[in-house]
């Protein structure tokens, strides 16, 4: 079986500031994720991991070694198309959620597809969708502050679902929610990783964790160990 | 032992021969406590000899159905109505090693990674097996018990490997 990676790190390193203050948050970091396959990354606090989920999505430039999405490199690609890639590929769950209050679930879904340039009323269709599959089409019309914890963690996955993305990236994308409610997260990051996206799951509970197929262990910026799925064909 | 009480559980639900107990017993615990057919008609003279349950007839095939009695059925609510006290479990080998190896001052790092990614390797199996069996809800809680074990014991790795780094007496060592 070749595989082929939708996305690449290869020796990353990040490092912040220079002289006696720089920080190194990444280094020597060789990482492949696959369609169809969920990594997922583990570490004590501090050790790397949203920054390693950064570079990977192009939110961040490593300071060396290169990334690389659907074949394309991101280490000399200019801003612009940076940010078309990105757009185009990439669906994010961001560590605080970064959901706009002052928009409904349905519009927080929709406006980052009308921002790739899509019509509004595919944008809004794929919106509906994808708050359906994620069991959200009752609440479509509220506000962040009029729906529970769980499901404003649902709405922000479903933003980053909308538009069939390759490349999922969940930074603790089950919060403090109970374990039920964070089972169905894993439920839903599962199923579109069996559809074909490549997952990349930050998380600090090793129950979750356990969802994926291959778990990375981070300490102090360096990969210290993987966990592969056992059972699983040799890559 | 819950064997006992595990078997008047099943025979409250009607009458049983002794191979169908085995069965159902098997899978209510989703496989992870098997039991050979010798244990369940053991458990079962016993039962009979505390009037636990009653058996009826042997049939042609010389089977014999098995029936719970009121004290088997008062037995049970009483199993069921008193707590399990947190038991003397067998002393845990890893629990011990790794005290060993801290105290004979081995490098504990090795260890802690080596562990965590065989424990890791048993979570993401129990994973496997809870989503093929996610509509069984008796098995579906029996690995859910396992992962959350599972879970505790790889956050317990983790709690190791943090207060060891901060360890002025572990830091000397491995310097
Ligand atoms: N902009 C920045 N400038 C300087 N240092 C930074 C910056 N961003 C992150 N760092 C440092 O890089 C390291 C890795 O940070 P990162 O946020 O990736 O950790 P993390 O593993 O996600 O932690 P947590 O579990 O707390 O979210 C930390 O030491 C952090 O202080
Ligand atoms: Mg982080």
């Amino acid at each position: 079986m070749s595989f082929d990676p939708v996305v690449r790190l290869a020796d990353v390193g990040r490092v912040h500031g220079d002289g006696p203050g720089a920080v190194t948050a990444l280094s020597e970091v060789n990482l492949a994720v696959g369609a169809g396959e969920l990594v997922a990354v583990m570490g004590p606090s501090g050790s790397g991991k949203s920054t390693l989920l950064n570079v990977a999505g192009g939110l961040d430039r490593p300071t060396s070694g290169d990334v690389v999405v659907e074949d394309v490199s991101l280490t000399r690609l200019p801003a612009g198309e940076l940010a078309a890639l990105r757009r185009r590929h990439v669906g994010y769950v961001f560590q605080d959620l970064n959901l706009i209050p002052s928009l409904t679930a349905l519009e927080n879904v929709t406006l980052p597809r009308e921002l790739d340039g899509i019509r509004f009323r595919d944008a809004r269709r794929q919106a509906l969708e994808v708050l359906a599959e994620v069991g959200l089409a009752e609440v479509a019309d509220r506000f962040p502050d009029e729906i529970s914890g769980g499901q404003r963690q649902r709405v922000a996955i479903a933003r980053a679902l909308a538009g069939e993305r390759r490349l999922i990236l969940a930074d603790e994308p089950t919060g403090a929610l109970d374990t039920p409610t964070g089972d169905e997260i894993l439920q839903l990051l599962r199923a579109r990783c069996d559809a074909g996206a490549a997952v990349l799951l930050v998380t600090h509970e090793p129950r979750y964790a356990a969802w994926a197929d291959r778990v990375v262990f981070l300490r102090d910026g360096r990969v210290a160990d993987t966990a592969a799925a056992p059972m699983e064909s040799a890559r | 032992m819950a064997i006992r009480q595990g078997l008047l559980a099943l025979l409250s639900r009607g009458p049983r021969y002794g191979y169908q107990l085995r069965a159902e017993f098997e899978a209510s615990t989703g496989a992870t406590w098997p039991l050979n057919i010798g244990q369940v008609y053991t458990t079962l003279s016993r039962l009979e000899r505390d009037g636990l349950v009653a058996p009826g007839e042997q049939d042609d095939q010389g089977r014999v159905v098995y029936t719970i009695t009121e004290a088997g059925r008062a037995e049970m609510a009483r199993w069921f109505g008193t707590p399990v006290a947190q038991a003397d479990r067998p002393r845990d080998e890893l629990v011990i090693k790794l005290a060993m190896a801290v105290t004979a001052g081995a490098d504990v790092r090795p260890i802690i990674q080596a562990q965590r990614t065989a424990t890791m390797g048993t979570l993401q199996r129990l994973t496997r097996a809870r989503r093929a069996n996610a509509e069984d809800p008796a098995q579906r809680l029996v690995l859910d018990s396992m992962i959350f074990q599972a879970e505790a014991e790889q956050r317990w790795l983790d709690h190791c490997e943090a207060v060891l780094a901060a360890s002025p007496q572990t830091q000397e060592r491995q310097a």
